[in-house]
């Protein structure tokens, strides 16, 4: 599978360096060439700086042929437009958005926009946890 | 009219001003507090903070009853986004964003932003026509039926002068409007007039057929 990440942070590279050691043909956008620092030092994907939601940068990280885009930066409405584009622009068959704000998240949902706000999830699990439930 | 206005800079703080003015009610969002001091000494209370693309920030400022909603700040996705949330859970009719990347002006339409205006075309357009050898030049865009007005000037190398309007092969679907002359009366183009440098036409057509349009009349 031909993969484009944008984000490399925490989540981004890890996802990153799990997708390429399976062996699919990884991409990651960051517009901070530091945040590469964070891949696993076996990656040999492409690591690309700048601005994911731009259609110009995402044409250069070959969105043409992707089967799955993962939008993952640290800011929810740079992730949703990214994510717009990949979806309505680009037509990619998989675009997955990280929302931490739930009632964007919800918004989008309904709008038919593959999301996930970890913030819901999260204190979802630590609820689960408190109350003893797997 | 109830006009909310996301982004407290130069843009929002100006518009604002206009539409108080003539009488209008308006209210605008800006995330800097400072800002919003400076907006309500200035202007009457008028500025909440706030993020703009937040639903429970919208709800409490009323979004619902908008008559526009208009996102101004200097960052494209904000405006993207606030306006989006206007539209699907406020059902704002009318959302007009700011675009700072000119490339993002295609984008919010297809993306269901009723208006986006890239300030950096609309400042090239007007440039470009007090260059006085750009053949072509935009007068209006006619967005809902896909076709634009634009300025014609036959330039002093087109190799078009002397021939006839009827022997020049226009594009499909345009209309010639106008014909201006240099100390004459504008007429509408006839078929049988012959084209002399200068000349300036004003026609309708479609935006893609634009290059076509104009190598039509330059020749060559």
């Amino acid at each position: 599978m031909n993969v484009i990440i944008m984000g490399c942070g925490r989540v981004g590279a890890r996802l990153a360096s799990l997708m390429d050691k399976e062996g699919h043909q990884v991409t990651v956008i960051d517009l901070d060439p530091n945040s590469f620092r964070r891949l696993e030092s076996s990656y040999k994907g492409n690591a690309l700086v700048g601005n994911g939601a731009d259609a110009v940068m995402l044409r250069r990280a070959n969105i043409q042929t992707a089967d799955v885009f993962l939008a993952l930066t640290q800011g929810d409405n740079r992730n949703i437009m990214a994510s717009q584009i990949a979806k309505e622009i680009f037509k990619v068959k998989k675009v997955i958005c990280r929302i931490y704000d739930p009632l964007r998240q919800e918004m989008y949902a309904e709008m038919g926009l593959e999301s996930l706000s970890p913030t819901i999830v999260f204190s979802d699990m630590l609820k689960n946890m408190i109350e003893g439930k797997k | 009219m109830y006009v909310i206005i996301v982004g407290g800079g130069r843009v929002g703080y100006y518009l604002a001003k206009a539409l108080l003015d003539e009488g209008h009610e308006v209210l605008i969002v800006e995330k800097s507090a400072t800002v919003c001091e400076v907006i309500n000494d200035d202007l009457g209370s008028v500025c909440i903070k706030g993020d703009g693309c937040e639903a429970s920030v919208l709800t409490q400022i009323g979004t619902g009853r908008a008559d526009f909603f208009v996102a101004v700040t200097g960052d494209d996705e904000d405006n993207l986004i606030s306006c989006q949330v206007a539209k699907h859970k406020f059902k704002v009719p009318r959302t007009i964003a700011r675009v700072r990347n000119p490339r993002n002006e295609g984008l919010f339409r297809v993306l269901g932003i009723d208006v986006a205006i890239s300030a950096t075309n609309l400042i090239l357009e007007q440039i470009v026509e007090e260059v006085p050898t750009h053949p072509l030049v935009h007068l209006l865009e006619i967005r809902d039926k896909g076709l634009e007005i634009v300025d014609l000037r036959i330039m002093h190398e087109a190799t078009t002068i002397g021939k006839a309007i009827k022997d020049v092969k226009l594009p499909a679907n345009t209309l010639l409007l106008l014909l201006v002359r240099k100390a004459q009366q504008p007429v509408i183009p006839d078929g049988n007039i012959v084209l002399a440098a200068d000349d300036q036409i004003i026609a309708l057509v479609e935006p893609r057929l634009e290059a076509d349009l104009r190598k039509a009349f330059q020749g060559g």
